[in-house]
């Protein structure tokens, strides 16, 4: 009834228009600036490149880079040690001692909030800035894949968007973006000789018989002989050499770990998460401009305290090594390194059967770092209460952190989010659409 | 080594051994065949006018490929190859199409298809959660098998009330990404009238919701369970206008949705039997006679206005069955043409001179790999409440739930499934697919640890010649050529490879050709 009336009346209500995409990328522009929050639109980029250390499963956030040592043994277990770091007044758990020398390069975010606690659900709005909805959108490494990749010129040795090793799953990253734009999984193991990247490193296959088969291919090609110059054949033709491009030129050198120096793949650790930051500056350091190190086992809901004694010490050599690394090299002014997972971890300890000593899912409240890229580095954001269970200052919301990204990547968060499905769509949501938000992280920047 | 394969192949050049034509010319047939098919007799002459001379008609190695694939999204077994080939009749193709259409696998295929435009899964955005889907799956698959008529199928589907768990048909209306009056029509236009209401004036498009503004969606105690079901106590009577025009008077205890319902699936409505017959041509034919196949409006006109006009009849004279459509598009000449052009005229293509190769669906190209080597992808959903068991043994077609995740799938471009367009099937070439095909582990492990490839290679210790011609069946449903025998004798007789790699490696080039990766 009420829709028949407001067709009888002809008036469209500007979200209307908005979602049948009656108004072009004009009267986007005009409805999706976000007005005093916007700097200027062209900001130019501070960052070239993003390392995204994700935390799968949600690591602990007081047993990591907020601790409460005074909440007591229901809130700390055994970990109710602080350690002083290289910046006056910020302590962090004493788990990471590494990291703590390392304070000056990077800032603590204490006061992350969402408020879910469900892992599909957080880890799409930490990931893509936004809550759920009826379509899905590309996470902040598909948006980098779209307007830092190959779409905008780069033509670098690897692709533009990288996830060692695994992909994250839980959702489709690059959402309505499709999958031109989705990140390229390594699979393998950096901590193994070789490190067999799926596609471009193969194992037990030597390149003669590589390139053997390769000819072998092509004379039993007898349907594509039979049709030369078919335009979706000659497509297939390029990805093909494209794909031997990737197999046999520059870029298996890139993702041989071997080519480092021994102690440099000490400092790092030798297992699977120091082995992949160190690929991960490798992959910087060749221009990729978006690299995922997706570091599991973070979903501690058992034997929290035991896996955080054999974790941490982990985190701490990789992470750190990684923070001087790109520093030592000059790189870190012009790479952001952003630490997080979907969501922190109940401060409360669970003893109780069956966790006996378990953290569970925390979205109310939890930490994330941010290092490198436009970054100021020895800065704590926000913070929480004594428990570590609520946000008291400067609640920061995933759009606050991944626009603040965005900004120094030179990406425009209010502006037009162009697609293969021609949906009008915005990089980040416009605060007029109901998204709760703290601002973006000026305070740092 | 190189030069030896090059050599080989220059002395052997294709079609050399004139011992048997059909072996040495794989995919073509010389011979004409008189047709009967009413689509040849519209499209034949309009290609002749335009000066383009169609493609020949396909060989029985490509037909008996293509057909599998078309209508059951399945490879055939190397057997069923053979006893198609070794077949004499005349009508052999006939009866091959006819008897596909009774398999599992039939249902299985279409469904999955189906299971695209209505937008069936679990999660994130349509969340009809694992329940609903199983639900929703069945009936469609079920209708699918038991050939429900059309008008029937979409009649249930628009007009159905009650739990989602208990009457199937409802989660159409959940699968809707959201459950606005004119968001429901929106779909309802772009699935059954095969048009963009964004192409409409507003008051057309705000006509149009009036018949789905009575719609409750309630919870219930059990957990995501859903009723669907009218307002019990509507304003009043409802005035509306159909998409034709025609202005409606609906009292309080008449449903809209049947309304709209009896309009659309009525014999004389064009858009309801357009739409259809329209999807079904680009389902078999790669492209629609309209194109976008979900697209339909006034300046976006069909190459061949006549042929839909005559599908459409055939489809209201057959009481809506859709497998008559589909039999009369397979037995066609037009469909059963080589892919293999004999015309270089640009629009060759768009007008159904030759068969538009196309890569394999991202499902049926997994599951072909798994037919051809013996194995089998593991499938799981991460989405609890409740957890779906998903067999070991599954074939990828048969997979209910869109929100299974699979790089495979998604690297390969299976439709997410959120909007019901056909575009979002993607099934254009990537870097990234080529090296996956080329040179991942995971291509890898198939090809030699399945079942079927061990047992190649057994036989291949007692006859090689035979065992190569059992693989070119189960990869390219033809034997070897001589001169591709020559090539492949050749690369066996070379040192410093075992059996095993030897084997592997022309199992992978098999799978790596344009032959293996597209229908064609």
């Amino acid at each position: 009834m009420n829709m028949n009336k407001q067709g009888a009346s002809g008036t469209i209500t500007r979200r209307t228009a908005l979602k049948q995409g009656l108004l072009g990328a004009a009267g986007l522009a005009l409805c999706g600036r976000r007005g005093a929050w916007a700097r200027t639109p062209d900001s130019p980029a501070r960052a070239k490149s993003v390392i995204q250390i994700w935390m799968w499963g949600g690591p602990a956030h007081t047993d990591t880079f907020d601790p409460k040592p005074d909440a007591g043994y229901d809130y700390c277990g055994p970990l109710d040690k602080t350690i002083d770091t290289n910046v006056d007044g910020i302590q962090i758990g004493d788990q990471l001692p590494l990291l703590a020398r390392q304070a000056d390069k990077y800032s603590i975010i204490r006061s992350m909030t969402h408020g879910i606690n469900a892992h599909e659900t957080a880890s799409y709005i930490v990931q893509t800035g936004r809550r759920p909805g009826r379509l899905v959108y590309p996470s902040a490494g598909a948006v980098m894949s779209l307007f830092k990749g190959i779409d905008r010129g780069y033509d670098g040795l690897a692709p533009p968007y990288i996830v060692l090793t695994e992909p994250q799953g839980r959702f489709s990253e690059a959402g309505f973006l499709g999958q031109r734009y989705k990140p390229f999984a390594t699979g393998g193991d950096p901590n193994r000789n070789p490190f067999v990247v799926e596609g471009i490193v193969a194992e037990g296959v030597s390149d003669e018989r590589q390139h053997g088969r390769r000819e072998l291919l092509h004379a039993l090609d007898s349907l594509g002989k039979a049709m030369p110059g078919n335009p979706h054949f000659e497509r297939l033709d390029r990805c093909e050499q494209n794909a031997y491009d990737l197999m046999f030129g520059e870029t298996r050198e890139l993702f041989d770990l071997s080519k480092e120096k021994n102690e440099t793949r000490e400092a790092y650790g030798r297992n699977t998460f120091g082995q992949s930051c160190l690929m991960a500056r490798r992959l910087v350091e060749a221009g990729v401009p978006y690299v995922t190190i997706n570091y599991k086992g973070w979903d501690t809901h058992k034997q929290h305290f035991q896996i955080m004694k054999r974790k941490l010490p982990e985190l701490d050599k990789g992470m750190s090594a990684l923070l001087q690394d790109l520093s030592g090299r000059g790189l870190l002014d012009s790479t952001i390194v952003w630490w997080g997972g979907e969501f922190g971890r109940t401060p409360r300890v669970q003893w109780a059967p069956p966790w006996n000593g378990g953290r569970s899912h925390h979205g109310q409240c939890f930490t994330s770092v941010v290092a490198g890229g436009g970054f100021k580095g020895g800065q704590v954001v926000g913070a929480s209460n004594a428990t570590g269970e609520e946000v008291t200052e400067r609640p920061v919301y995933p759009v606050d952190l991944i626009g603040s990204i965005y900004e120094l990547m030179g990406i425009e968060p209010d502006g037009p989010l162009p697609n293969p499905r021609g949906l009008t769509a915005q990089v980040l949501p416009a605060p007029e659409n109901g998204e709760p938000s703290g601002g973006r992280l000026y305070e740092i920047m | 080594m190189r030069r030896l394969l090059l050599a080989v192949a220059v002395l052997v050049p294709m079609g050399a051994c004139g011992a048997d034509a059909e072996a040495v010319r794989p995919f073509e047939r010389e011979a004409q065949r008189p047709s009967t098919s009413a689509i040849d007799s519209l499209v034949l002459p309009a290609l002749q006018a335009h000066g383009i001379k169609p493609a020949n008609l396909c060989s029985d190695e490509v037909f008996v490929r293509r057909v599998y694939l078309d209508v059951i999204g399945t490879l055939p077994q190397p057997q069923e190859v053979r006893q198609f080939l070794r077949q004499r009749r005349p009508n052999k193709r006939t009866a091959l199409i006819n008897s596909l259409m009774d398999r599992e696998e039939f249902a299985d295929y279409w469904a999955m298809k189906w299971c695209d435009l209505l937008r069936v899964k679990a999660e994130f955005p349509i969340n009809l959660w694992p329940n609903g889907v199983q639900a929703y799956y069945r009936w469609i698959r079920d209708a699918v098998r038991d050939n429900m008529p059309y008008d029937q199928f979409v009649r249930e589907l628009l007009t159905s009330s009650g739990s989602n768990f208990r009457v199937a048909p409802v989660n159409f209306y959940r699968a809707v990404q959201g459950q606005k009056p004119e968001t429901i029509a929106s779909a309802v236009a772009l699935t059954f009238m095969g048009t963009r209401s964004a192409n409409w004036t507003e008051a057309q498009r705000a006509n149009m919701a009036a018949f789905f503004s009575r719609i409750q969606f309630k919870g219930t105690a059990e957990w995501k369970e859903e009723i669907i079901s009218l307002d019990p106590a509507p304003a009043g009577p409802l005035d509306a206008v159909l998409p034709d025009g025609t202005p409606v008077h609906i009292l309080p205890d008449e449903d809209p949705r049947r309304v709209f319902a009896d309009w659309l699936i009525a014999p004389g409505n064009p858009w309801f039997t357009r739409n259809i017959v329209n999807r079904v041509w680009a389902w078999l034919l790669g492209r629609g006679l309209i194109h976008e196949p979900d697209d339909i409006r006034p300046d976006n006109p069909a190459v061949y206005p006549e042929v839909l006009a005559y599908l459409q009849k055939e489809l209201v004279a057959a009481d809506y069955d859709l497998r008559h459509v589909y039999r009369l598009i397979l037995n066609s000449r037009v469909y059963q043409q080589s892919s293999i052009p004999q015309s270089n005229h640009p629009g060759a293509e768009a007008l159904f001179a030759q068969y538009a190769v196309r890569r394999l669906d991202a499902e049926v190209l997994v599951d072909a790999l798994d037919t051809v080597f013996g194995g089998a992808e593991n499938y799981e959903s991460a989405i609890p409440e409740p957890f779906t068991f998903i067999p070991n043994q599954q074939r990828t077609i048969a997979l209910a739930d869109g929100s299974i995740t699979s790089q495979f799938l998604e690297m390969f471009g299976r439709p997410s499934r959120d909007t019901g367009l056909e575009s979002e099937r993607n099934n254009q070439p990537t870097d990234a697919q080529r090296l996956h095909m080329l040179n991942s582990t995971h291509v890898q492990r198939k090809i030699e640890g399945g079942w079927r490839m061990r047992r190649i290679l057994q036989a291949a210790e007692t006859n090689r010649t035979e065992a190569i011609q059992t693989l070119y069946l189960s990869v390219l449903s033809r034997r070897a050529t001589p001169s591709e025998m020559a090539v492949v004798e050749a690369y066996c007789e070379q040192d410093g490879l075992s059996g095993e790699q030897i084997a592997s490696d022309l199992a992978w080039a098999l799978v790596n050709t344009k032959e293996f990766l597209y229908r064609h």
